[in-house]
């Protein structure tokens, strides 16, 4: 499941309605992202967060998809939030559930990894200089691209 | 056609989406950006890097050679930064 929301979420909530009535499930990893206060020094007192709806939407839905293709997933989330956010506020969220631990820790990191690099969002970060856009982060797109080496069992 | 324009991309160019006629020669996405880029003002400005322009055409990301024709949704923006 994907939700892209402007409203705040409840990590307890979201386990316990993602694993309820699911017996296989033996691990469940999670992921949330917050805001920073700060950024390359500068101090920041709110982050605005755009996006491109609709799209957004399908390509969340194309890297879930994704992560369910590679592991035996019993359940997947991802929460996204958009709008005007302070530090320490939550972000994102990231769920897996496996039969087995690897899985969903491999897949949340997956997850977590592709979605920073593909899901139309843009951090607006207001600053004690002004309003600034958030650059990409060549870093980001190294831990997405580790995931398309996949291993050779030819 | 409908241009969607995203985060810094919006603030030079000075609006979020438009509805634009185009003439029968532009037929691919890098063709558009010619085109508004010839255009001058914020246009020039908001694709003075196009390297790192990234575009999407119905939703999907799409390269400058992909092609475009008048019923499609073309979407221009930076590098995204979300997580």
């Amino acid at each position: 499941m994907i939700r892209v929301q402007e409203e705040d979420f409840d990590l307890a909530v979201e386990v316990k309605a993602l694993t309820q009535g699911n017996t296989r499930i033996g691990g469940v990893v999670t992921f949330t992202g917050l805001v920073r206060d700060m950024a390359d020094g500068t101090t920041i007192s709110e982050m605005t967060l755009e996006h491109y709806p609709g799209m957004t939407e399908r390509m969340l839905q194309e890297i879930e998809a994704e992560a369910n293709q590679r592991w035996p997933l019993d359940g997947s989330l991802i929460i996204h939030r958009y709008g005007a956010l302070k530090p320490g506020d939550q972000i994102v969220l990231v769920i897996t559930a496996s039969a087995h631990r690897q899985a969903a820790f491999e897949a949340a990191e997956f997850l977590i990894d592709w979605l920073k690099t593909k899901a139309p969002f843009w951090k607006r970060e207001a600053t004690p200089k002004g309003d600034q856009w958030v650059a990409a982060k060549t870093d980001d797109d190294a831990a997405a691209a580790r995931w398309y080496e996949k291993p050779d069992r030819t | 056609m409908k241009i969607l324009y995203f985060a810094w991309l919006k603030d030079r160019i000075g609006i979020d989406e438009e509805e634009l006629a185009l003439p029968a020669s532009v037929n691919t996405v890098g063709g558009l950006i010619d085109w508004l880029v010839a255009k001058g003002g914020g246009y020039a400005a908001a694709f003075e890097d196009r390297a790192i322009v990234r575009a999407a055409v119905n939703q999907d990301y799409a390269e400058e050679d992909a092609r475009i024709s008048d019923g499609d949704e073309v979407a221009f923006f930076p590098p995204v930064t979300g997580g």
